[in-house]
């Protein structure tokens, strides 16, 4: 009998959501204790700040440049390499339960196997998916065709109308405020607690587990739509945290004037989208103006958000008991992350896009190991990628790191991370949507963020933004144009170049807007 | 508040294949609207009353369209999706002669809103990448010509 892996992602959740990197609005005393026992990483970030070419590179071990999700929309081949499936082929049992996006979720013809599911079953050779003989998905809505959303509908077809409404009648992403405050996204949810697709999600993977015979060997990714937006937990819920109450964050610029001299002296597709002149990214409500954003819907929004984090925390804890109920807790690896970041208020912003800075790129990583591993607990501050993941769950069942994947096993130390060259980690960032290009590459190393910007709809590919992330954790100065960082500068784009996969050509088709 | 510009709702796509066949062979299937299943990707039936078509999706979605033009002479057919979720569709397939052996077939897709542009461009897509199949090159390197990269 071997190591089994729970393998937990949310969806767009900060690395100071969580108490153990210093979180104060939720407690989050599960994930709290695995990161006790185990590693916590401190600069994780993932190959890209959106979902489908994040949870791409989580499968397959592979940049988006290499495994070709470039941008939301654009589906992962079905017959693409799957950590899933090397898994399943040593002998474990493999499922995936909650939000998968592999596939874009727009989709009228029905072409994309994970939308056909819920109604067809599995289809995939010899009943697999990407390696998975188990698939129930669910995302942030009711609507669609996933397997929540029919669950709802036919057992509880009344709270289907009780969630925020995820598009708007253009089929755009809602700018439509609600809450107290009229913050976008916002949305007081009168479902009860459990009927929410946090909840589901964990329900239905104790409910796989228990299908399993006690000496099974198994990988389960337990996806978490939360704590993406809307942000529409249960009404009943939101007292867990009084959005009047709540602080700004750090991020958050109150004077105007210094928000905006700090906008400007980023790269110009910042400044244009706080204004509502340009819009880089589809998921962000195309009709909603970030400069309008009050420092009440700030608080309210981070409430809500905090509210989504203590579910899911609670739902995580319900799971490790059902886990240890089975008799498995001394050989179970839970490694908790999320696809990216959310910006939550940070420069007077919400939601994500092309803005490489911490709010999107640092994340909760923490990989509690098997204690039958005799893990030592350890903070790990080098830097680590998403790219990493899938070789760790290999080195985990006792298989080499296939060779089509880019990353190694997650470091169990500063000192493992230095004896195996952990020294930088990329992210990439490319979209071109109704005539909007923005295209940039990212190299995080030795406390500096670079990123540089190649000729698109807002840039002329001399752009970039250089921030010194011990001096200036905030990224509030862009030294890109500091004379005396030309050195520095030089030497970290050489760096990214050297190391930056090329993209996979021809590049894949975009098929949706998500 | 809106966004300045905001009112841009509509999505224009365009993407195009080069089919080694003959055009008339070509447009024997495209040219003919009860036939749409067989080429298109998540299209799994269509029927045809004068110049009312149904089409059924994989999604089981049921949509209506108008036939606007279907002209033999030109090579093109043009249709609009007449459900609500429109405010505007226009559907556009020209098969053009390159030479004797040789043909180019453009699938263009205006859509209000735009977001429907997009889903019903990439199906379009997918319907020349079909195309490209049920006619392959006689030296048949499954190479159909289009660029993928459409104008969104």
């Amino acid at each position: 009998m071997g190591r089994k892996i729970l393998f937990v992602t949310t969806d767009q959740q900060r690395y100071d959501t969580v108490g153990c990197n210093g979180g104060t609005l939720s407690r989050t005393p599960v994930v709290d204790g695995l990161a006790a026992r185990g590693y916590r990483y401190e600069r994780a970030h993932p190959q890209a700040v959106v979902c489908m070419p994040s949870r791409s590179t989580m499968i397959s071990g592979q940049s988006p440049s290499t495994h070709g999700v470039w941008m939301n929309g654009v589906p992962l081949p079905v017959e693409a390499p799957s950590v899933a499936a090397v898994l399943h082929d040593a002998g474990y049992r493999t499922a995936i339960i909650g939000k998968p996006h592999f596939e874009p979720f727009l989709d009228p013809f029905g072409r994309f196997a994970e939308n056909r599911f819920a109604r067809e079953g599995m289809t995939g050779a010899g009943g697999l998916h990407r390696g998975f003989e188990h698939f129930e998905a669910a995302t942030h809505s009711p609507a669609g065709p996933l397997h929540y959303s029919r669950w709802l509908a036919s057992t509880h077809p009344e709270a289907v109308a009780m969630f925020y409404p995820v598009l708007d009648g253009s089929l755009e992403v809602n700018a439509l405020g609600g809450g107290d405050t009229g913050a976008p996204q916002v949305h007081d949810n009168p479902v009860p607690r459990e009927w929410y697709h946090t909840d589901w999600v964990a329900d239905r993977t104790i409910a796989w587990l228990d299908s399993l015979d006690a000496d099974d060997d198994w990988f389960c990714w337990m996806s978490f739509p939360d704590p993406h937006h809307p942000w529409d937990p249960p009404a009943s819920e939101l007292a867990r945290v009084p959005w009047r109450d709540v602080p700004l964050p750090p991020g958050y610029l109150s004077d105007r004037a210094e928000r905006e001299r700090v906008l400007d002296a980023k790269p110009r597709h910042w400044r244009a989208w706080y204004d509502g002149t340009v819009v880089s990214n589809y998921e962000v409500p195309g009709a909603w103006v970030p400069a309008t954003l009050t420092a009440d819907q700030v608080r309210e929004v981070n409430a809500r958000n905090a509210v989504e984090c203590e579910l899911i925390d609670e739902a995580l804890g319900r799971v490790l008991a059902a886990i240890a109920k089975r008799g498995w807790a001394d050989d179970l690896d839970v490694v908790y992350t999320t696809d990216h970041g959310e910006l939550q208020g940070d420069f007077g912003l919400l939601f994500k896009g092309p803005y490489h800075v911490d709010g999107l790129m640092r994340l909760p990583l923490i990989w509690s190991p098997a204690r039958s591993a005799g893990p030592v607990a350890a903070t790990v501050g080098r830097p680590v990628g998403h790219v990493d993941l899938a070789p760790t769950f290999c080195a985990i069942a006792g298989l080499d790191t296939p060779h089509w994947m880019e990353g190694r096993p997650l470091p169990a130390s500063d000192a493992d991370a230095d004896a195996r060259g952990f020294e930088r980690v990329l992210t990439e960032w490319d979209s071109e949507l109704f005539g909007i290009a923005v295209h940039l590459r990212t190299i995080t190393r030795q406390g500096w963020v670079c990123s540089t910007y190649q000729p698109g709809y807002s840039h002329d590919g001399t752009e970039g933004e250089l921030y010194d992330l011990v001096d200036d954790p905030l990224q509030r100065v862009n030294r890109w144009d500091d004379p005396s960082m030309a050195s520095m500068k030089s030497d970290l784009l050489v760096d990214l170049w050297d190391h930056q996969p090329p993209m996979r050509q021809p590049r894949r088709r975009v098929e949706a807007p998500v | 508040m809106l966004a300045e510009g905001h009112a841009m709702t509509l999505g224009s796509i365009r993407h195009e294949a080069r089919i080694p066949w003959p055009a008339a062979t070509v447009w024997e299937l495209v040219g003919d609207p009860t036939r749409l299943h067989q080429w298109f990707p998540g299209i799994v039936a269509c029927e045809v009353t004068g110049t009312t078509r149904l089409i059924t999706t994989g999604a089981g979605l049921v949509l209506p369209e108008e036939i606007l033009v279907n002209d033999a002479l030109q090579r093109r057919f043009q249709y609009r999706i007449t459900a609500p979720v429109f405010r505007h569709h226009r559907g556009t397939i020209d098969v053009i002669a390159l030479d004797a052996e040789t043909c180019l077939v453009v699938y263009s897709t205006e859509a209000d809103p735009r977001t429907m542009a997009l889903m019903i461009g990439a199906g379009t897509a997918g319907a020349l990448d079909e195309l490209g199949r049920m006619f392959p090159r006689r030296d048949d390197n499954g190479d159909n010509g289009d660029n993928g990269t459409g104008d969104v």
